[in-house]
């Protein structure tokens, strides 16, 4: 059987700034969800979103770990290898980015790397690729780049993903910053983000 | 068809889009992210020499190059005029190397790259402002060494700040700092807001516009995301303020707004104008006037 490698960007230059630039407005503004528009057909259970990620902010400069269903599928790491040249690493401590197909099984944070007090900025980013994405409904969160409080429902995720979120919140500066993928939309959660509890939020 | 080398050239000047190669981009575009997720904190990455001697924007212009769009309207102002040397040299250079639309009013711009000023027309929830920063730690000037102020950034330390505020008002009566005014972003760390007047400091706070700071030489990367607070730091007894002028500008009689002196002759004339020659345009073709014109 041929074995054909999935394409990259057929405009790198233009497709991975518009990637980065939703990206960066997803982070930016917590709990809005971002068009995310992409031609990339990667191997299952890679999805054209992550991929579109992974190509536009990893390179050889950025470890990245893969979670269980796309280490199981060799094509994903074939295709990510050759079209990034970033590093697969085994160990999630060890990544700069982590690509997560099955979000539902997502490791517990303290799995990766949570930045030093000095350099914060070295954690780990986690791009979820999940299949629900709204901000009509969801925990709600207040902090930097949102305007009064935020919600943002993204699923499947793990059982105790609230007390994880605020855990990681807490540790500010330290901490994950999650990218969240769906069909043809991105949504981001930095660290920064604080989970609002329904109590706390004055009834209108 | 690797992305790593394949590289758009921008007709006729044979440089990929936007100058830095694609590599660069994606080091710098992350180093975006961490700072957006670390409002204040200063994120180091690794500047390029630019075809620009330091001190001329090369940290601004590397922040402006990574996130530059062929669809976005970049204007650029160098104390807070769109005609002065440094403004018409970079504007220059993404026409030439992107190929981006460039404009002069504010409220056009989509990329507004700025050297020690904030629009006086209010930013929008589609803007970015890049700040060109020449020294991006606000604790430099009282603890040189590097390894020192990281440890008071890790540690929230910045009583020295303080310390140097206080030693303002105990030899001048108040606080005598009036640029490079040092806020705290969102809670936690102190941050250098470059050298722009105090004037402007309230305009950071809870701005809807992101605002991305690069310095250069310095190498380091820190944002503000938008509706973020922005709190100049102060005391009780001795509450921040901003400059004051005492009449309006002489072009277009705008009050509010922060004024240059122009000397006009050899004998002591001298008028007041608007440092933001867009918003002064913006007036006088509304018809409005000052005493000057």
């Amino acid at each position: 059987m041929a074995h054909t490698l999935a394409h990259g960007f057929a405009d790198p230059v233009h497709e991975g700034q518009a990637v980065f630039r939703a990206a960066m407005d997803a982070l930016s503004r917590p709990g809005q969800i971002r068009p995310l528009a992409t031609t990339l057909a990667p191997p299952a259970p890679l999805i054209p979103e992550l991929a579109a990620l992974a190509l536009a902010l990893t390179d050889a400069d950025t470890p990245v770990w893969l979670d269980a269903p796309l280490r199981a599928e060799p094509a994903v790491a074939a295709f990510l290898r050759f079209h990034t040249g970033a590093p697969l690493v085994d160990a999630p401590d060890r990544a700069a980015f982590a690509l997560i197909a099955d979000p539902a099984r997502c490791p517990a944070f303290a799995a990766f790397s949570q930045g030093t007090p000095a350099y914060p900025d070295t954690s780990a980013t986690l791009i979820l690729a999940v299949e629900t994405l709204s901000n009509s409904a969801g925990p709600a969160f207040a902090g930097p780049g949102i305007r009064g409080t935020a919600h943002l429902d993204a699923g499947p995720l793990p059982a105790d993903w609230a007390s994880r979120w605020a855990a990681n919140h807490a540790a500010f500066p330290l901490g994950l910053d999650l990218l969240f993928v769906a069909s043809a939309r991105l949504a981001g959660l930095p660290r920064s983000a604080r989970p609002v509890a329904l109590e706390a939020m004055p009834c209108t | 068809m690797s992305p790593q080398g394949t590289v758009t050239v921008s007709a006729g000047t044979g440089y990929n889009f936007a100058y830095l190669d694609e590599g660069t981009k994606r080091m710098i575009r992350r180093a975006i992210l961490k700072a957006i997720a670390i409002p204040g904190y200063q994120v180091p990455f690794a500047a390029r020499e630019m075809p620009m001697p330091y001190g001329w924007g090369t940290g601004g212009v590397q922040v402006t190059a990574a996130i530059l769009g062929a669809a976005d309207v970049l204007k650029v102002i160098d104390q807070g005029a769109d005609d002065t040397t440094n403004a018409v040299s970079i504007r220059r250079f993404f026409t030439a190397t992107a190929g981006v639309a460039t404009t002069t009013r504010t409220a056009e711009a989509t990329v507004i790259q700025t050297r020690h000023r904030i629009p006086e027309a209010p930013l929008t929830e589609g803007q970015v402002l890049v700040y060109q920063v020449p020294i991006p730690e606000p604790l430099r000037f009282l603890e040189p060494r590097e390894t020192e102020t990281r440890q008071l950034h890790a540690l929230a330390e910045y009583g020295l700040m303080h310390v140097k505020l206080y030693e303002d008002i105990a030899r001048h009566g108040h606080i005598a700092t009036t640029y490079a005014y040092p806020v705290e972003v969102a809670g936690r760390y102190v941050m250098d807001p470059s050298p722009t007047p105090k004037f402007d400091n309230p305009k950071m706070d809870d701005c809807p516009a992101l605002q991305l700071f690069g310095a250069g030489r310095e190498k380091r990367i820190y944002a503000i995301p938008p509706y973020t607070q922005v709190r100049s730091l102060d005391f009780e007894d001795h509450p921040f303020r901003v400059q004051r002028f005492d009449r309006p500008c002489a072009l277009c009689g705008a009050e509010g707004v922060y004024l240059d002196e122009v000397i006009l002759d050899d004998a002591g004339g001298r008028m007041f104008v608007c440092s933001d020659t867009d918003h002064c345009e913006t007036r006088r073709a509304d018809g409005h006037t000052g005493e000057a014109a």
